[in-house]
């Protein structure tokens, strides 16, 4: 019931419903069956990183944003300090003629150069930045960027693994390494009893 | 439903078809070249998702190394699975009954591109989106909360990389600089190809590491495409070329240099009277040009530290082979 009562609420949010959720836990199901259905060490490798790209989408998504773009500030949300450095050299000579805009930006390179911050000018420019471009959230892109390369890392461990296992072994299969191990358990029990 | 929300489904759909193609084959070949697709279309993804950065990793990551590092396993081991593929039941039933319960708690999720979620509305992502300029006057917010206001997490990240190197490095042996080569007679069409290729990719890699501040890329992203390049090199060529090229014993050497000097613009930090990591104290007068200065050799150790430790693994697993035999 509580669920229901939950799902009806949501249908009010904006959005386009939860379906990535679905589509991200179906894949990290199917990586969590090769890992555990697999015997062959590969394969459970390949499963992990299934599952590791699937955890990295789903907070991907969470980060996205209806109609936003990527999280690198454009051009017309920069308070544009190189120009009006330049706007700044020639304002002895026309400083009064500068439109309300010019005035607006140059205020705001004032502030920056001097280290403090009105509040008043704060505000206004964060409202400018939030209403002309919707960006998506950029912590969840900056945690999983780390987590890949790290991810691609702690899976060539497993691949060096493996490849000791295969040498040791002479196979790269779950249960024939158990019974080459438990053989060999039987063997020393023997050699010890005789 | 809008055309990008419904090409992100037909992506979405292609993934899970490669997933479920991936458990179903047993030629471990396929199976690996096909995880590589399935790197490639989550990249595509991302971008859809406007996770530009993301995607980049992603793409020369997951398409390029690792797929790479899984072929060479796979000539070290066997490519084909000996068991037949009968559906297990228990870890079916495991993995059913996990996914139900994970999906009876997505119902009251946040919707997908909600801008009223909760992440979206936190002082955080606030904070991120419109101060960060005026903190470092960086326009790509990713690269500075990467390497400014999470600082201390992306030093632990390259610290787990270095870990893991030198860990494949005791796994694996230290490799000799007198090994022979990986393909017996190069191929001179890839040989060439390669050769026109790498050039550019080097360059690439550069305004990857240096562009970072205003578009996409930083020091994961040129780390990795630097490796990409050399293990070209190698995989085209020789591994010994390669070696000519990069040195094992100085790449050995870079893997922590890059963190070292991370760790160093911190505690040049310090000496100047800020907390670790604080770029600000680099520049007293200009906070933000102190902020440029420590992202920029920040991302410099991550770029030498990732670039490094994937050539290192490379080598080690290149080398392995001609070992055994």
């Amino acid at each position: 019931m509580n669920s229901l009562l939950a799902a009806t609420s949501t249908t009010a949010m904006s959005g386009e419903g939860v379906y990535n959720y679905g589509l991200v836990i179906f894949l990290m199901m199917t990586g969590l069956y090769l890992v555990l259905a697999k015997g062959n060490m590969i394969k459970s490798v390949i499963g992990l990183n299934i599952f590791q790209v699937s955890v990295i989408m789903f907070y991907v998504s969470m980060g996205r944003v209806e109609h936003g773009t990527a999280p690198i500030l454009l051009d017309e949300d920069l308070p544009h300090h190189t120009d009006s450095h330049e706007d700044d050299h020639g304002e002895d000579d026309h400083g009064m003629l500068q439109t309300g805009s010019e005035v607006a930006l140059a205020s705001t390179d004032d502030t920056h150069s001097a280290g403090t911050h009105s509040p008043q000018n704060d505000t206004t420019q964060a409202m400018t930045t939030t209403e002309s471009t919707v960006y998506s959230n950029p912590l969840p892109h900056v945690l999983m960027l780390t987590a890949i390369v790290v991810g691609v890392a702690t899976t060539a461990l497993a691949l060096a693994l493996v490849v000791r296992i295969r040498e040791y072994y002479d196979t790269i299969e779950e249960d024939l390494v158990d019974a080459i191990e438990s053989r060999l358990q039987k063997e020393e029990q023997a050699e010890v009893q005789s | 439903m809008t055309f990008v929300s419904t090409i992100t489904l037909v992506f979405f759909f292609l993934l899970v078809v490669v997933a479920v193609a991936i458990g179903r084959l047993r030629s471990l070949f396929a199976a690996v070249m096909l995880s590589g697709i399935f790197s490639l279309l989550s990249a595509s993804l991302f971008v859809l998702m406007d996770a530009v950065d993301v995607a980049f990793t992603e793409a020369a990551v997951g398409a390029g190394i690792s797929t790479v590092l899984m072929l060479m396993v796979l000539h070290l081991t066997a490519d084909k699975e000996t068991h037949n593929n009968q559906v297990a039941v228990f870890p079916l039933l495991i993995s059913v009954i996990c996914g139900g319960v994970l999906l009876y708690a997505t119902q009251d999720m946040p919707h997908f591109g909600d801008p009223n979620a909760y992440i979206h509305q936190s002082l955080t992502a606030d904070h991120y989106l419109n101060q960060s300029y005026d903190d470092s006057h960086i326009p790509n917010i990713v690269t500075t909360v990467l390497a400014s206001y999470r600082g201390y997490d992306t030093l632990g990240e390259t610290t787990v990389v270095l870990t893991a190197a030198v860990a494949v490095m005791m796994l694996l042996g230290r490799p000799k600089d007198e090994e022979r080569e990986l393909a017996e007679s190069p191929d001179p069409i890839i040989e060439v190809g390669a050769k026109m290729l790498i050039p550019y990719i080097l360059l690439f890699a550069l305004y990857v590491q240096f562009h970072g501040d205003f578009g996409p890329g930083g020091g994961f992203q040129a780390g990795v495409m630097f490796a990409a390049a050399y293990i070209l090199h190698a995989l085209a060529g020789t591994v010994r070329s390669a070696q000519n090229a990069a040195s094992a014993d100085v790449v050995e050497k870079l893997i922590p240099l890059g963190v070292l000097l991370y760790a160093a613009v911190g505690v040049w930090c310090l000496f100047k009277g800020g907390n670790f990591l604080e770029y600000n104290a680099l520049d007293p007068e200009h906070p933000a040009h102190g902020q440029h200065l420590g992202i920029l050799l920040v991302e410099l150790g991550v770029g030498v530290t990732v670039f490094s430790a994937m050539l290192m693994i490379f080598y080690k697993f290149a080398l392995r082979g001609k070992e055994a035999e």
